[in-house]
């Protein structure tokens, strides 16, 4: 293939270049993978694309790209109606693996770009995937702002707790004093609770879960997907190189039942592997029981209410971490509030049931006009 | 509302002449409503049937001290009887409503000029923040112009005491409609439209329609008893061609050019913007428009704006996004973005005064470098430029018809004139209008997302939503064809040079930039954007001189049309004036090879007629 051509841009007939490019091997399997499915009931496969994946063996994100592809089938949209968009970082590559249509857009933007999407066309299933550093530090504003409009798009947070991408900083969750290659002796950055400040834009859903807790994460990507309004998931995800071992504290299989509290909707909060420790409050302050000791029973506990209307105990929930407390997953959050896009039609449907459709005509002969004779 | 002209009112007991043209600046406090009544008498001028041309200056501060040099606002009128393109050069008659507004305009005045102060404002504070040392109406210094002063606060309180059941400081607003209304009688205008204008603005609360009224008939009759006036004058209708016309600004037409522009490709309009000035009257007007569809987002910033339109683009809809210099600067990447994923959008600048946040509400043209240049990489872009206010509907529509046709982001410059400048807009017909064609891909079975139209090498379209079309776009390198990610050295060569070929075919899709005047000769006078008015009348008056100068005017920029080397060539000479250090020159050297002489303005104020007059006799 030749594409010296003169040096001059302006002259060559580059669309001939067009065969010799095409031949390319790649190609054939590229075509394989647009086909459309047959009617009926949709598979995970049809939901992977003929692209390789390319994370690191290991990575955290391989898991939760089979939870999404495996929930998919479950949500009973055509596979045309969905977008996934993401921004920039090792995450951000999801959408090139989900055959669906996807956008990999830039650092940070995603949340804006799929407002776009689903102000555009409010009929799509808007995906938006993004990191620690994606969502929190370059993107930090359109986070926020994405959220509080409660556009009816699912975000979840792929959250390392590190720069994997640009190959080991710091990112804006790491842990104070973490020390990373930007930061020898140890950051001196506070982190962030992704959850926290999701709940204080008032997201409407907010969860949590684990990469390699499969089950788990499946049914909150499938709420998520259900609930009308935004859908802010925080997903911890290992980086077995930059960062590994970071959730083993709790998420390790071996420890998970004593360490992880499983927030369900209208059950008492209850963990442990003999099902005996539990949370209650204390005045204002979530405390760490055992049933059975001090007269304690399941009476005592608090009892998990994703509908509740104030954020308060949501964002309660959300601040407890170990060794204090156990790290609560699940839903913790849960509300109905009209979507942006939908306040957004309602507005234009009002305009023009008050004024009758626009007519051109009429528009450009407004203001104040003149006849010359 | 529309008006038939009707001939004005005799006023005999007073001299009357004629004149062909009037400039006029209004100025005073930025709280005194010289916009408004700058406004009013521009409508007026133009539904008696003047040509007129508008040039609004305002501060950048809301409302600046009462009475402060930099709280002097001023509106710029020229009303003519014959053909007019500019808000004139000088005012020949400047109104002065307080010391601040006569010390910050007087340079302007033409030697001889009329000067009508308000007395009133002439207070011992106003004159110390105006730094005056003493009073100019006392001292002397006057003596040059033709100064008619008038207490007009005084006046008007006499006049509306009593009258209407309002709190002084109340009245004292009415006190522009006053001047208005002396203005009206010295320049013979029917005060019948502004009337009607107070009625319908006023409606909700009639003691201010009312005390706006009696202000305005209060004026209008005292100019005519009083004996400071001796003569007045009239101005001709304008051989304008039959028609109907609207007064329109650069950011109303833009609006609903773009408006006008979805209707056409039947396409819904999505704005993402974020508040700047001088651009955020594009949003405003735009979301009055919900009737037509269009979906107006008030971003959290300048990033998400974009890339909300790019968003949209990509769902299937006009993305577009309006903002000033900084607000590019912050967009670039994005733009990048959708250069990479050859999408359509549409990036509207209405320049103004820079670097940084520089001078909001002043014009400039210091953009076009960062419209054509201003991203990372290789990252062609198609840009172009409207000329005049009315001119702005047309290029909208234009803007969308390439963008979608080319698959490709197109900057709309504008700038701080023509926003907020006006002139008459002969309104079209519908039917004249051009289509916009808008190809969706649907077949799956031929479907390459980074497949390319052999004619303009734009890649399909192919929304979400559509069966079988699924597909990913990005940021990263495309492979040629699929659209899959790919870092080979050959394929990203050819897919810069795919990605420049495209814009440069755009070439063939445009008209060729016209000569006015001789296509040969020793000054081709060529320029961009809202210098038009200007180099135009400034080339025509050295024309009917017999000089040997002709004018072209680029509404493209990127790419310049097809023919614009064989019109330079023409010349002995190639004179730009632009409103920045010689952006397009730079540009038109590089290109074609000519010692093109850059002619810099860079004030916040467009170029006077005489000012490219004296430039080019320097060439002949």
């Amino acid at each position: 293939m030749s594409t010296n051509g003169n040096g001059n841009s302006g002259n060559g007939n580059l669309a001939q270049v067009d065969a010799s490019v095409s031949a390319d091997s790649e190609v054939g399997s590229a075509v394989s993978g647009r086909i459309a499915p047959p009617p009926g009931q949709l598979k995970k496969s049809d939901f992977v694309s003929d692209q390789e994946v390319r994370w690191c063996p290991g990575c955290g994100d391989y898991a939760i790209l089979n939870n999404v592809q495996k929930v998919m089938p479950e949500l009973g949209v055509p596979r045309e109606k969905i977008v996934f968009v993401s921004g920039i970082g090792c995450s951000s590559r999801f959408p090139y693996y989900m055959n669906t249509y996807g956008f990999h857009s830039i650092h940070g933007r995603a949340p804006a770009i799929a407002t776009g999407i689903k102000c555009a066309n409010p009929d799509l299933s808007v995906w938006v995937i993004t990191g620690d550093g994606d969502a929190l530090s370059i993107g930090g504003n359109h986070f926020m702002h994405a959220i509080r409009r409660n556009l009816d798009i699912n975000y979840i947070l792929f959250n390392n707790r590190i720069y994997g991408l640009t190959k080991g900083q710091y990112s804006p969750t790491s842990e104070f004093g973490k020390k990373t290659k930007s930061s020898p002796m140890g950051a001196v950055d506070y982190p962030i609770n992704p959850l926290s400040l999701a709940i204080a834009s008032e997201s409407t859903f907010v969860a949590r879960s684990i990469d390699i807790d499969v089950k788990h994460l499946g049914t909150v990507v499938e709420a998520a997907a259900k609930h009308k309004g935004i859908s802010f998931i925080e997903v911890y995800q290992n980086c077995n190189i930059f960062n590994d071992h970071a959730f083993d504290s709790f998420a390790e299989r071996s420890v998970r039942t004593d360490r992880v509290l499983y927030l369900e909707h209208g059950k008492p909060m209850i963990y442990g592997k003999d099902r005996n420790k539990g949370i209650r409050m204390n005045g204002a302050h979530p405390e760490v029981v055992t049933i059975g000791e001090n007269g304690i029973t399941e009476n005592d506990l608090l009892v998990h209410d994703i509908y509740l209307q104030d954020p308060s105990v949501a964002f309660m929930l959300a601040r407890m971490e170990q060794p204090d407390f156990p790290q609560p997953v699940g839903i913790f959050r849960a509300v109905e509030r009209p979507s942006y896009e939908e306040l957004m039609v309602d507005q234009i449907e009002a305009a023009i049931a008050k004024v009758g459709p626009g007519s051109l005509e009429k528009l450009i002969n407004s203001g104040d006009t003149w006849v010359v004779q | 509302m529309s008006t038939v002209i009707e001939p004005p009112v005799e006023q005999t007991e007073k001299n009357l002449e004629e004149l062909e043209a009037v400039t006029i600046r209004f100025a005073g406090d930025s709280g005194d409503g010289m916009q408004l009544t700058g406004t009013q008498f521009t409508n007026t001028s133009a539904v008696v049937g003047n040509d007129i041309s508008t040039l609004p200056d305002f501060p950048a501060e809301i409302r600046a001290p009462a009475g402060s040099l930099p709280g002097v606002s001023g509106f710029q009128l020229n009303f003519s009887s014959q053909d007019i393109k500019t808000p004139g050069d000088q005012p020949s008659v400047l109104v002065a409503m307080n010391p601040a507004a006569l010390k910050v305009n007087l340079p302007d005045l033409e030697e001889g000029g009329t000067l009508i102060i308000n007395t009133d404002g002439f207070t011992p504070e106003n004159l110390k923040y105006a730094n005056y040392a003493s009073n100019p109406l006392e001292d002397g210094s006057l003596s040059g112009y033709r100064v008619h002063k008038l207490p007009v606060t005084t006046l008007n309180m006499n006049a509306l005491k009593g009258n209407v059941t309002l709190s002084r400081k109340e009245i004292d607003r009415s006190k522009n409609f006053f001047a208005l209304g002396v203005l009206y009688w010295l320049y013979d205008r029917p005060m019948e439209n502004t009337l009607h204008w107070i009625t319908s603005k006023f409606g909700k609360n009639p003691e201010l329609a009312k005390a706006n009224e009696i202000a305005l008939r209060t004026g209008y009759n005292f100019a005519d008893t009083t004996e400071i006036f001796t003569t007045h004058y009239t101005i001709k209708k304008a051989k304008i061609t039959p028609g109907k016309y609207r007064k329109i600004t650069g950011n109303e037409a833009t609006a609903i050019g773009f408006v006008a522009a979805s209707q056409l490709a039947n396409r819904p309009l999505f704005y993402g913007s974020y508040p700047i000035t001088p651009a955020s009257d594009i949003l405003h007007e735009l979301a009055r428009h919900k009737s037509f569809g269009v979906k107006t987002f008030q971003a959290e910033d300048e990033i998400a704006a974009v890339c909300a339109a790019i968003g949209a683009s990509f769902a299937g809809q006009i993305g577009l996004t309006g903002t000033s210099g900084p607000g590019v600067a912050l967009k670039q990447e994005a733009i990048g973005l959708a250069v990479m994923t050859e999408l359509p959008l549409v990036i509207i600048n209405v320049q103004r005064g820079g670097p940084s946040t520089g001078l909001p509400t002043k014009t400039e043209q210091a953009d076009l470098f960062q419209a054509v240049w201003g991203r990372n990489g290789e990252c062609p872009a198609i840009v172009i430029a409207p000329a005049t206010p009315a001119d702005c509907f047309a290029m909208a529509i234009e803007a969308v018809r390439l963008a979608f046709k080319y698959m490709s982001p197109v900057f709309y410059l504008s700038d701080g004139y023509l926003a907020n400048g006006a002139e008459p807009w002969a309104i079209p017909e519908i039917s004249d209008l051009p289509k916009i064609e808008v190809k969706f891909a649907s077949d799956p079975a031929n479907f390459m997302p980074y497949s390319r139209d052999p004619e303009t090498l734009a890649r399909p379209y192919a929304i979400p939503g559509t069966p079988g079309l699924e597909h990913r776009i990005g940021g990263i390198e495309k492979q040629h064809i699929t659209g899959n990610v790919n870092y080979d050295p050959e394929n990203h060569h050819l897919m810069v040079k795919l990605r420049q070929e495209k814009i440069d075919r755009v070439a063939n899709d445009i008209p060729a930039v016209e000569v006015f005047g001789e296509k040969t000769g020793k000054v081709l006078v060529l320029g961009w954007g809202s210098t038009y008015g200007s180099i135009s009348t400034a080339v025509e008056k050295l024309q009917s001189e017999g000089k040997s100068v002709s004018a072209a005017h680029l509404r493209y920029l990127n790419p310049f049309p097809k023919n614009l080397g064989e019109v330079i060539a023409g010349f002995e000479t190639v004179i730009v004036p632009e409103m920045n250090l010689g952006q397009l020159c730079t540009m038109i050297r590089a290109k074609y090879l000519v010692d093109a002489v850059a002619f810099s303005k860079v004030k916040g104020r467009p170029f006077q007629i005489r000012e490219i007059v004296r430039k080019v006799e320097e060439y002949l």
